[in-house]
């Protein structure tokens, strides 16, 4: 039995689900936005935009394998350009999503129930976005499976003492279970869907995804358990994850990179981001399809409290990194933090710290953590201010680091520009796809949810 | 009422109810005459129903843990196998076998077999994807995934009788009785 807990969680007024609602209601609101609403010109022409933007990001990779990755930026020294950068940025963007679906769950908070499911397709979508990259990255993407250890002719095997075979590993399971997770959640609304969908192809393509799901109070037990463990394993991967991630750079000797703090202070700036996110997508689709009594105001105070939570992490992590490069004596470090502060790319990294450090601590108010244009403007903010941060990460400690003679500029050429944009693109037009044949609330947990503020009405 | 001739083909008798307490509550009327086989059905997961049919463990956990354990061997061994044997690589000296290294590759797949297990056991122990159930025939049977609760009475059930079970299931506040056929 769970603990008793109040239905619209402490201290707030604001419920997580707003109050008139029935099993009914809930099911007809949310599977109706698949099956009976009409497909507007407004996502038509999202779609055909992002689609747009999709043929951009093919256009970019056909040429990069063509031409090779000197299409890029990089070049001796920098050699890790936009490709890192923008896979340490989706990837981080994707942690918000397990983290709402799993350790959300495990600490009993109800209010994750509205938004988790676009947020674990969300991390799916980004996922997928930060894998094209470093499989690019590598110049013959063709022979991607020599990371893979399998018998070969060559006689030779992966090095397995390397993060970056570490970071294959991670980030394939990461993909697999992120994708187990939302699937095993769709599997009682695809069973919703099946059994209230008109037309035959509906009927078909539902039950088939279903897999006769009949919602028996055995098969529910079982469920929940294999949720619940599911919950408890994602928890330690998404650590783990951005860890190994951070893993890429910390373990090289490279100043700037040589740090312990990188893997705590990697996962924090990963949610920071994810949340971020979150609240870019969640508030245009409450809007648009009319979800402001599943998605409320509740909702977004506690996503804008735990970016602001997140973001003194992540500004903590920042102003440890200039305590331990002064107070370390490296000569090496103490350059970086100077050449990070004043050399050629100063201007970002003032901006990221703008972006990162001060436009968050407009959340301590509750006034600003209602304001919708608030909320929209400053997780925009802060998704760029994540990208601008890797982009510091990761150029400025190669871009100068022991020896002077082989210091260089990098900068980005119009193909970046492209496979970058490009991915954006990729994201929102799955995202498009998604909210209109999926979903994009978990109906059921919707109707538990309702369960339970109807049995706290009842004791009350 | 089907002729006594067809109840061997009949899968059992199925009873409609509008909330989980009336629910709840038939499940032990029907526990207290007498009947085991049944299976309640639900619109979202309820342990007071679970809890009502005595179905109060699974082995999923144990197959989970074995999973687990499984893939922290295969990545362990895996990666002691071609490092220190297959492909054995002299760095600086340092031992074939350095342990700590395979730490990142050995957690991930603990995790990824654990899970593949907890999602592939729940299926199998669900008997899922079953694309057909008898009770697809009950009509009504639909708003299971909406909002009404069923229970379904098993013709298995030694003191299963078309007359007398039905009598027990309205007796016990269902809204309806319907057939399942097979």
């Amino acid at each position: 039995m769970q603990p008793p807990r109040p239905a619209n969680g402490s201290g707030t007024s604001t419920p997580v689900l707003a109050p008139g609602h029935t099993f009914g209601s809930i099911t007809d609101k949310i599977s109706s936005i698949v099956l009976a609403r009409k497909t507007t010109r407004g996502w038509m022409l999202g779609l055909a935009v992002s689609f747009a933007l999709v043929m951009v990001l093919f256009a970019s990779l056909g040429y990069l394998i063509v031409r090779g990755t000197g299409i890029w930026g990089i070049n001796a020294p920098v050699m890790w350009g936009f490709a890192i950068v923008n896979f340490v940025w989706w990837i981080g963007i994707g942690h918000a999503g397990t983290l709402i679906s799993a350790i959300l769950l495990l600490l009993k908070q109800p209010w994750r129930t509205s938004i988790n499911r676009f947020a674990e397709a969300m991390t799916l979508f980004a996922v997928a976005c930060a894998g094209i990259f470093p499989l690019m990255h590598m110049g013959r993407p063709w022979f991607f499976y020599w990371l893979t250890p399998y018998p070969n002719t060559m006689g030779l095997q992966p090095q397995f003492r390397s993060p970056l075979v570490w970071d294959v590993f991670a980030v394939t399971t990461y993909l697999l279970v992120s994708l187990m997770f939302w699937y095993v959640g769709l599997i009682p609304d695809m069973a919703t869907l099946r059994d209230r969908a008109k037309n035959r192809a509906a009927q078909i393509v539902f039950g088939f995804l279903a897999m006769g799901w009949r919602g028996s109070a055995k098969h529910w037990f079982r469920y929940e358990q294999a949720y619940l463990l599911l919950a408890g394993l994602a928890t330690p991967l998404v650590v783990s994850v951005h860890t190994v991630v951070s893993f890429d750079f910390a373990v090289a000797i490279l100043p700037g990179w040589h740090t312990t703090i990188f893997p705590p202070y990697f996962v924090a700036g990963a949610i920071f981001s994810g949340f971020a996110m979150v609240l870019t997508l969640s508030i245009p689709i409450r809007s648009i399809y009319g979800l402001q009594d599943f998605i409320t105001l509740r909702h977004l105070d506690n996503m804008a409290k735990i970016i602001l939570a997140t973001g003194m992490l992540v500004s903590y992590g920042y102003a440890m990194e200039g305590f331990m490069a002064w107070y370390g004596g490296n000569e090496f470090e103490q350059y970086v933090a100077l050449n990070r502060l004043f050399g050629p790319y100063a201007p970002v990294y003032w901006l990221l710290l703008a972006c990162n450090v001060i436009s968050p601590q407009i959340f301590w108010f509750k006034r600003f953590r209602q304001s919708i244009p608030v909320l929209f403007v400053v997780s925009l903010i802060v998704n760029v201010g994540m990208w601008l941060e890797r982009f510091i990460i990761v150029v400025t400690s190669l871009h100068r680091d022991y020896l002077p003679s082989s210091w260089d500029m990098y900068y980005p050429t119009f193909w970046d520009w492209a496979t970058y944009i490009g991915t954006i693109g990729l994201f929102v037009c799955l995202l498009f796809l998604f909210v209109r044949f999926l979903p994009m609330i978990s109906i059921f947990e919707m109707r538990a949810l309702q369960s339970e503020v109807q049995g706290k009405e009842q004791t009350t | 009422m089907n002729a006594p001739t067809t109840v061997p083909t009949l899968y059992g008798l199925v009873a409609e109810f509008d909330g989980e307490k009336p629910l709840i509550h038939a499940i032990e009327t029907m526990r207290e005459a007498g009947y085991r086989s049944m299976d309640a059905y639900t619109p979202y997961p309820s342990h007071a129903v679970s809890d009502a049919l005595d179905f109060k463990t699974s082995r999923l956990p144990l197959i989970v843990l074995i999973g687990g354990i499984v893939g922290g061997l295969t990545g362990f061994g895996m990666q002691y196998y071609f490092m220190a044997i297959d492909y054995p690589h002299n760095v600086g000296g340092r031992p074939l076998n350095s342990w700590p290294m395979w730490i990142p590759v050995t957690f991930e797949l603990t995790i990824l077999f654990a899970a593949f297990s907890a999602v592939l056991g729940m299926l199998a122990l669900n008997g899922l994807p079953m694309p057909y159930h008898p009770l697809f025939n009950v009509e009504r049977f639909a708003l299971a995934s909406r909002d009404r609760f069923f229970l379904c009475i098993e013709s298995t059930d030694p003191k299963f009788d078309l007359v007398e079970t039905r009598r027990h299931l309205l007796a016990a506040h269902a809204k309806e009785v319907s057939d399942v056929e097979n």
